[in-house]
């Protein structure tokens, strides 16, 4: 109302015109302003303030200890020890690179490492990871920790924090069993075989660790706060959720078992197994030479875990109950008679004349220590390990129907294939047949073609057999209990931290065969004979033991010597275990893993074994 | 003068029976006001916890350079502006004097010497510089108003707005910009003839060209590293976050996150500091986070206003000179403003500089209530004059 253009003063067109323009641009700036005002704030606002929340909320993972592992009586196998590990928070650490580097030498110092590692280290840490703390080093002393706290201003962001570290008490004892866990790697990341786990998580790597992890492994634990720019907690946590230990696994393992397995082989390349008979429980497994696992708790080397692997240290790493591959020996004459009788070949009664040796072909097949046991039939055969009696059923099988028997049972009753156990990476051996002999001929592998001499060795467990104790045992635990093949596991039960039970995790047997009760009495009758009669291959070991078993020597011939094995089952006649030990290079049956075993049987029934363990010296 | 209609009564009353201060813009004083009031209101939110155990620190600091400014700003509206031309040798004289001065006695702040230590707070000269250059620009081209389409003039003009320009931007280079824009618009408000500006366009390309692209392939860096990266770094903040960009992400976080009526007491950006700088360069992004839209838009409201009326002084000058000074506070309101709300919002590169009447600092306040005062001497001249001559002014 006072706009009167008449009375303003000289405004000359030019003026006006240029006024005109720079209130234009003021304008279409203001417009522009609001425009991207109304983008940011009215249109985008929420996506911002979500933004925002997430520039303030961290969100700090708490993690949650492991569950324990205990034996079958509730005693610790493998258990958490609160440590300290030194981190170092990202916010916090000096920008420059050079103050960075000052800071890596003084730390070094103090944890006794390497500066250039501490470096790759963090660094490595923190692409993967930009936020979160990066460990330092795990489980560090209290006072270095102490030590660093009082001199703070000298190590800016780095920051102690509580940790579970596992911790294995039983050192060597199962630590086949047991496998390591450690902090998840990227490849397993990504492979999915963690589903719930996330980068810094602990998950279990090998053994039982690895089998049950999904149970093992707790929920983590996560605390929200609010932090300022620097990193630095303002006000109160927002939200906590308590990290939840992971579940408590009781193994079918006796520890008193396991120890006495362990302390049987004494060092000696081998492995054992104790079995149930009945429901596949696994009272003890484990293998020698052994090494502690509390050592993959710790960082270590490459060089060191590669000594681990070596062959000089006869590869600790290796469980030879599972992952070896052996010929059996005469504990395989088991599976060549169950076949021999099921297969009609013969009967328990049927005499065989053995004098020594037989000539198969153009082979002059002999007796071990060239025995002359005279005429046997099966328990006789099986009592003092007749080989003549089991190389004439390894021809008559070779040369009846298609000649696979003897392998058709072998794999029936578990041999030369995966056992099931709850164990990673365990290997299935291999059972000789002529299609394999003569493929690795056509590929060159071998220098000849299959010939009923192969069956012959195959017949009493030499040659090209490749098993293991837990298959040996199942073999046995089937002729035992009738015909159930069981599927072998450890795992008996989950439970609380409390011990009260969640889940039972038996297994249902994997299959049956048919063994006719009168052959497996025979067979049995044979094993006993063998443990306890005059003449019996294992009965100067066995003939003071309290108790009645039945077992049966083996000695494999290997390119690195002798290969001692021994299966037994107890007690006798109605027997409930199934003990089976193999040593490397342990001599003959009777010498080395006949000893074993009753070692193990001692501590399997807690029977008052006083006698005298002394070795046998059949020549079988 | 006779009173024949209500609105030449109220003319009368305004023009005739009114104290004295009213003869200032009145529109121009209340958007000056409810600036101020913004601005004092928004500091003390975002400071609260900036100065542990003394919540009110910077407001307290802001209400005396306020108070400061507010009493300079009513002295230089009574006072003819015009007597001022006389001295624009001696004007430019201080000018350069002056920061030459905090050259060489300049304390170290934020790695540039922009600020002389005054125990109180630190003068940064090149925000009074403004307000010189202003003066000593028109006084010089209403001396030469005959030649204003003449090359030299044109020229000179320049070479004196470079000389302090290119002082200041080797230290600071968002408030060098707006020395050359006073310039700029000085001359183009003067009349000078499009083809000038044409040529100036031409020649600063090529300067840029040099400073940003020739000079570093031959290893002269003309610009400080830093600078470079600011100017360039808004072009693509998510690239470098950890640095330049990262100002701007959460600059904008901030205000997105305001929404339409904003997060008062949970604006977070701002209270944990993840807006850094946020009651000096940033507050707009302050106000945009703790009051929203609406906050923002009343801000911007305001700003319209306070251009509206430097517009308005501008035409209604008594002489050159006037619209001159009222052509170079238009400028440096101008650039600061949109450059300063432009990078908050992601729009503009990042360039140290201060939201007038906005943001916290003794030396931006008192020098943008000097250029207020001079506005309004302008304006009550004007209509000192027309009652003179016995004309009715609009208001």
């Amino acid at each position: 109302m006072y706009l009167d253009p008449g009375d303003r003063p000289s405004l000359t067109p030019q003026l006006a015109m240029r006024v005109a323009i720079l209130g234009g641009i003021a304008l279409l700036a203001f417009a522009l302003v609001f425009f991207r005002l109304w983008y940011l704030q009215v249109l985008s606002g929420d996506t911002y303030r979500a933004e925002a929340n997430d520039n303030r909320i961290r969100q700090i993972k708490v993690q949650a200890p492991r569950g324990e592992i205990v034996d079958r009586d509730g005693r610790v196998l493998v258990e958490n020890r609160v440590a300290l590990a030194v981190k170092v928070s990202p916010k916090l650490l000096p920008e420059g690179e050079a103050e960075r580097r000052g800071l890596y030498r003084r730390l070094g110092r103090v944890l006794d490492m390497r500066p250039r590692g501490i470096e790759r280290r963090v660094e490595k840490q923190l692409r993967e990871l930009p936020y979160a703390m990066a460990t330092v080093k795990q489980d560090v002393d209290q006072h270095v920790v102490a030590y660093l706290l009082e001199h703070r201003a000298d190590f800016p962001g780095i920051e102690p924090e509580r940790v579970f570290v596992r911790q294995y008490p039983q050192g060597q004892t199962g630590a086949h069993l047991f496998g390591y866990s450690r902090e998840i790697s990227q490849a397993e990341l990504d492979s999915g075989r963690f589903p719930e786990a996330a980068m810094g998580d602990i998950v279990g790597k090998q053994g039982i660790e690895a089998e049950y992890d999904r149970f093992l492994r707790g929920r983590n634990g996560a605390t929200r706060v609010q932090v300022d720019a620097l990193g630095r907690v303002r006000g109160q946590q927002l939200a906590a959720r308590q990290p939840e230990q992971g579940r408590q696994l009781r193994l079918a393992v006796d520890l008193d078992v396991q120890q006495a397995g362990q302390a049987a082989l004494g060092g000696m390349a081998g492995g054992f197994v104790a079995m149930d008979v009945d429901n596949g429980e696994v009272v003890g497994l484990g293998s020698s030479p052994s090494f502690d696992p509390n050592f993959f708790s710790t960082p270590f080397t490459t060089a060191e875990y590669r000594a681990l692997e070596s062959e000089e240290a006869g590869n600790p790493l290796l469980n030879r109950a599972i992952q070896a591959g052996y010929p059996a020996g005469s504990t395989f004459k088991l599976v060549t008679a169950a076949a021999a009788l099921e297969g009609g070949l013969i009967t328990p009664d049927d005499v065989i004349y053995d004098g020594g040796s037989v000539r198969i072909g153009d082979i002059d097949f002999i007796n071990a220590g060239k025995t002359v046991n005279g005429p046997v039939a099966l328990r006789q055969a099986l009592s003092v390990s007749s080989d003549v009696y089991f190389y004439l059923l390894g021809q008559k099988a070779d040369s009846s129907g298609d000649g696979l028997l003897i392998q058709r049972w072998a794999h029936k009753l578990g041999i030369g294939r995966e056992t099931g156990v709850d164990l990673p990476d365990e290997q299935v051996g291999r059972v000789p047949t002529p299609k394999w002999r003569n493929d690795w001929f056509k590929r060159g592998l071998t220098d000849r073609q299959w010939t009923v001499g192969d069956n012959v060795n195959f017949s009493i467990g030499q040659g090209d057999l490749l098993t293991n104790p837990l298959q040996m045992a199942i073999a046995y635990a089937a002729v035992a209990n009738g015909g159930k093949v069981v599927k072998p596991h450890l795992g008996l039960r989950i439970e609380d931290s409390a011990g009260r039970p969640l889940q039972e995790l038996s297994s249902a047997p994997a299959r049956r065969v048919e063994i006719a009760p009168e052959h497996r009495q025979a067979i049995l009758e044979g094993l006993h004979s063998a443990a306890s009669d005059p003449g019996g291959t294992s009965t100067p070991v066995f003939e003071t033991f309290p108790l009645e078993i039945a077992g049966k020597t083996g000695t494999a011939e290997t390119p690195q010597g002798d290969q001692s094995w021994y299966v037994a089952l107890a007690p006798y006649p109605n027997p409930r275990y199934v003990v089976a030990a193999t040593i490397e290079r342990g001599g003959f049956g009777a010498e080395t893993a006949a000893p074993a075993v009753r070692q193990i049987l001692t501590a399997l029934f807690d029977v008052d074994d006083s006698g005298q363990i002394v070795s046998g010296t059949a020549l079988d | 003068m006779q009173a024949t209609s209500l609105g030449a009564t109220v003319r009368e009353f305004r023009d005739h029976s009114g104290p004295r201060f009213v003869r200032i813009d009145v529109l121009l004083l209340l958007a000056v006001l409810g600036l101020t009031a913004c601005s004092l209101y928004t500091i003390g939110e975002a400071t609260r916890d900036d100065v542990a155990g003394s919540p009110h620190h910077f407001l307290y600091r802001q209400i005396v350079f306020v108070t400061v400014g507010i009493c300079l700003m009513l002295f230089i509206s009574r006072v003819d502006y015009t007597r001022l031309r006389e001295w624009k040798a001696q004007i430019y004289g201080v000018l350069i004097g002056g920061i030459v001065l905090v050259f060489a006695l300049g304390s170290i702040t934020r790695g540039s010497r922009r600020a002389i230590e005054l125990g109180f707070f630190e003068l940064q000269f090149s925000e009074l510089g403004k307000i010189l250059l202003i003066l000593a620009l028109a006084a010089v081209i209403v001396d030469r108003v005959r030649q204003i389409g003449g090359r030299q003039t044109t020229a000179m003009v320049m070479l004196l707005a470079l000389i302090p320009a290119l002082l200041v931007i080797s230290q600071d280079l968002g408030t060098g910009m707006v020395y050359i824009s006073i310039a700029l618009v000085i001359l183009f408000v003067a009349g000078t003839p499009w083809t000038h500006f044409a040529a100036l366009g031409a020649l600063a390309a090529t300067a840029a060209a040099i400073v940003l692209i020739g000079a570093p392939s031959l290893g002269v860096d003309v610009l400080q590293p830093y600078q470079q990266d600011r100017l360039t770094a808004f072009l693509n903040p998510s690239d470098n976050p950890a640095k330049q960009g990262y100002q701007q992400i959460q600059s904008q976080v901030a205000i997105g996150a305001g929404g339409k009526t904003g997060r008062g007491d949970q604006a977070t950006q701002t209270k944990l500091d993840f807006l850094p700088e946020h009651h000096t360069d940033f507050i707009f992004s302050v106000v945009g986070e703790e009051f929203g839209f609406m906050g923002a838009a009343l801000v911007l409201s305001l700003f319209a206003l306070l251009i509206w009326r430097t517009l308005r002084i501008l035409t209604m000058s008594k002489d050159l000179f006037g619209t001159l000074i009222a052509a170079g506070v238009l400028a440096m309101l101008m650039h600061q403003i949109f450059i300063n709300v432009g990078m908050t919002i992601g729009i503009m590169p990042i360039t140290g500089i201060t939201l007038p009447l906005m943001s916290y600092g003794g030396s931006s306040v008192i020098a943008t209530f000097i250029a207020l005062g001079l506005l309004q001497s302008v304006h009550a001249q004007a209509r000192e004059t027309a009652f003179a001559k016995g004309r009715d002014l609009v208001i």
